[in-house]
């Protein structure tokens, strides 16, 4: 450990009593080993976003590559093998690199020990470490993908994956490594909720965000090991044909399927219940209200987080599952639905007869709701039997899982980011800026898979690198709506990279919050907070009266 | 894991606390807590071969009878007998660390390392005499003797979930080498600092359960 990134013992006093000699996380060691060794969360968190955005504009560059193609029928700019490898890359790309660490490795790392009052994660250098795994993982999945590439679809089925010329021994290992990072994360996130709380912080005054981070960890923990052992399994069959998932030698390409859903299923909760925490947080700041319903808020989480296991099988109606079994996952699937909308019911409620600010979150918590309430019901629609089958593999699945994961969760990354930017870089970013982007990003999504959901509907298969003229309208329609999106990003990059540099002040606490993030100072110091231990005498989210809503004291 | 500050004065062993924990005692706890979960990720890794095991098993239950009556029983028994024995060693290391026994220590994990390599040479054994007749996993199945449907299945599943466990006992050697030498050449393990050796026994522990599925379900049943 270098001096600089070493933490202080206990009880030694720090270097002075003034505010002044507290730089903040950015400022204090300034030289590259600084950040790079560093055991900050806060750093550490910044890092993960550095680099889950390069990341996002990787698989946004193909999914745009996708759309361009799709433009016409036939060959439009690349060749049949071309596209599958570029649907590949950038499925896996934004899953596994972007949308499954995007908010809990960002912001989870970031505001988690903020908001329990603690100086740290539990343990700060297995969170370094799961930065690093993260990345050599990528690093070996990319180099696979550029060298030969990947052509299997990002859900690698069998035996087609065990037979394919394409490299997919590097792809699949590298996921096994990122793997890793998400059980470390998880694991360490798991403990520092049940033992960095700061005192009078009972697991019912927690905020909701680090609810939802909570429950996800547990996902995390409880799903990802059994992936990475079926990538090892698939891995070692395709370099050395044991014939673990292949018919020709008895093996069962269906077995695969489970062991793949069983983690790739709660996978879509990885990402979508820190999502839903962002969302609980910005709906009350922004609402000037108590959060409606505070428990079953938090007990939603968890109990997404459960049955959320339980419903893989809904991916295998049509695989020759028994009728019985398809009908018990529907139910099992419906019942996610349940817990979402006491989610749904709980944010309306918190916004009625609130005194709302309508900033940039919140502008993108309208669209998140639109996402996950339409997203949401077109997952119920799939859930029954005889509606997936015809619909099964359509884009009528793609636009959905678009909508709810996607959607949903960008939404939510935008929100945090512009919610937690004051916070991270203590500077302002335009408001009026924020607001032009988030209608045209909403625009955009929209414009972009509505399209596909009729498209869907009307027969066209998903990952086909071809179609009949008569779908043409709806695909140039889909592209126009991604390029829109693609614009709307452009925005956001220009105007928070302006605001980096020459935005003004944020000041402790602009959006007037309640959260327990915002206590500490903007941006923090190195160990949080200044001083003692801060206690959080009320509840998160605590507003007396919702059209006054206090500062709460600078502590 | 938080290693000990040991003072140069030779006076008693003072672990050191890492700022962000408001306790000692917090600190040990999430140790104990960060492994628990650690060692459930594990047993989920293994289940995942399990599952595999059963299904396959439930496919193929001639194959499956054939394959379990060719494993060398003897071995298997003794290899068994040899890991349990290591655990109590093992766990022995604890309860010498928690008296500042050091000594003692180094001792113990110095037998389960041993009993470890005898496993890992009864291992050999038993693999090497499988390359030789052929018994094999997938297309280098070559053994004219048995001959039936799903029986390279068997022996994918056995070697697949032997090789992951004898990969785990290479890792868990690892561990119990640096308690080991720590034990020997710094001496700092004391009432209030084992947790190294505590947690790097919990996961010998992890190795001895997962073998304990493995051998009945791959000799026994």
């Amino acid at each position: 450990m270098t001096p600089s990134s070493s933490l202080d013992t206990a009880g030694a006093a720090p270097h002075g009593e003034h505010h002044d000699h507290h730089p903040s996380y950015l400022v204090d060691g300034t030289t590259i080993k600084s950040w790079l060794l560093t055991v900050d969360h806060k750093r550490i968190g910044l890092m993960f976003l550095f680099w889950v955005l390069l990341f996002f504009l990787v698989g946004g560059i193909f999914a745009l590559l996708i759309r361009i193609e799709l433009l016409t029928p036939g060959p439009t700019i690349m060749d049949a093998m071309t596209y599958n490898r570029t649907f590949t890359l950038h499925g896996l790309v934004m899953i596994f690199l972007f949308m499954i660490p995007a908010i809990p490795a960002v912001f989870g790392n970031f505001m988690l020990p903020l908001m329990l009052g603690a100086k740290d994660v539990a343990f700060p250098r297995l969170n370094l470490a799961s930065l690093y795994i993260y990345l050599a993982g990528a690093v070996i999945a990319l180099w696979g993908m550029l060298n030969g590439g990947l052509d299997t679809g990002w859900t690698f089925y069998t035996p087609y994956s065990t037979h394919t010329t394409t490299t997919v021994a590097p792809v699949l290992f590298g996921a096994f490594i990122i793997g890793f990072s998400s059980i470390a994360t998880g694991i360490n996130f798991i403990v520092t909720c049940h033992t960095m709380r700061a005192p009078g912080i009972t697991w019912f005054k927690m905020p909701l965000f680090v609810w939802a981070i909570y429950a996800t960890s547990c996902i995390q923990v409880l799903a990802t090991p059994v992936i990475g052992l079926l990538l090892v399994l698939v891995t070692v069959e395709n370099l050395f044909s044991f014939g673990m998932f292949d018919p020709a030698r008895g093996g069962d390409p269906v077995l695969f399927q489970h062991l793949f859903w069983f983690y790739s299923h709660p996978a879509v909760y990885i990402m979508v219940l820190p999502a839903f925490g962002v969302m609980s947080e910005i709906v009350s700041t922004y609402s000037r209200k108590n959060i409606f319903g505070y428990r079953a808020v938090a007990y939603s989480s968890l109990g997404i987080a459960f049955v959320g296991f339980f419903a893989w099988g809904h991916h295998m109606f049509v695989s020759g599952q028994s009728t019985f079994d398809a009908g018990v996952f529907g139910v099992l699937t419906m019942l996610v639905g349940v817990f979402t909308a006491i989610k749904v019911f709980n944010w309306i409620g918190t916004v009625y007869k609130g005194a709302v600010d309508f900033k940039t979150p919140f502008a993108y918590f309208c669209g998140f709701l639109f996402f996950t309430v339409f997203g949401g019901m077109t997952g119920i629609a799939l859930g029954t039997v005889s509606l997936d089958v015809p619909w099964h593999d359509t884009y009528f699945v793609v636009a959905h899982f678009h909508f709810i994961m996607v959607g949903a969760t960008i939404m939510a990354f935008l929100a945090a980011l512009h919610y937690w930017f004051p916070k991270m870089f203590g500077r302002m970013y335009h408001e009026g800026w924020g607001l032009v982007s988030a209608a045209l990003i909403i625009l955009g999504f929209n414009a972009t898979f509505i399209p596909q959901f009729l498209l869907g509907n009307n027969g066209m298969p998903r990952r086909y690198y071809d179609y009949p003229e008569r779908f043409q309208a709806l695909n140039v329609a889909s592209t126009a709506g991604a390029s829109l999106l693609a614009f709307g990003f452009i925005i956001i990059a220009l105007y928070l990279a302006y605001a980096l540099v020459y935005g003004k002040a944020a000041g402790k606490n602009p959006w007037r919050s309640k959260g327990y993030e915002w206590v500490s100072e903007s941006p923090p110091p190195t160990h949080n907070f200044v001083g003692p231990q801060p206690t959080f005498p009320e509840e998160p989210h605590f507003y007396v009266d919702p059209k006054k809503a206090e500062v709460p004291d600078a502590v | 894991m938080q290693s000990s500050a040991h003072t140069a004065d030779g006076a008693a062993p003072v672990p050191r606390l890492a700022a962000h924990f408001a306790s000692l005692e917090v600190q040990t706890h999430a140790a104990r807590l960060g492994m628990w979960l650690f060692l459930a990720t594990e047993i989920l890794l293994f289940a995942g071969l399990f599952v595999c095991y059963g299904c396959y098993r439930f496919l193929y239950p001639e194959a499956w009878a054939a394959g379990s009556r060719s494993l060398d029983l003897t071995m298997g028994t003794v290899n068994t007998v040899v890991l349990i024995t290591s655990s109590l060693t093992a766990a022995l290391a604890v309860h010498y660390a928690k008296e500042g026994k050091n000594k003692m220590v180094g001792i113990m994990f110095a037998l389960t390392l041993l009993m470890a390599i005898g496993f890992l040479v009864i291992k050999y054994f038993e693999y090497s005499h499988k390359f030789h007749i052929g018994t094999l996993p997938g297309r280098y199945y070559t053994y004219e003797g048995m001959q039936m449907p799903g029986i390279t299945l068997y022996f994918t599943v056995y070697f697949c979930s032997t090789a992951l466990h004898a990969l785990h006992v290479l890792i868990g050697m690892g561990v119990l080498t640096v308690a080991m030498i720590r034990a020997f050449t710094k001496a700092d393990f004391g009432p209030n600092n084992f947790t190294m050796v505590e947690l790097g026994s919990m996961y010998w522990h992890l190795v001895d359960l997962v073998w304990i599925f493995l051998f009945p379900m791959l000799y026994l049943v």
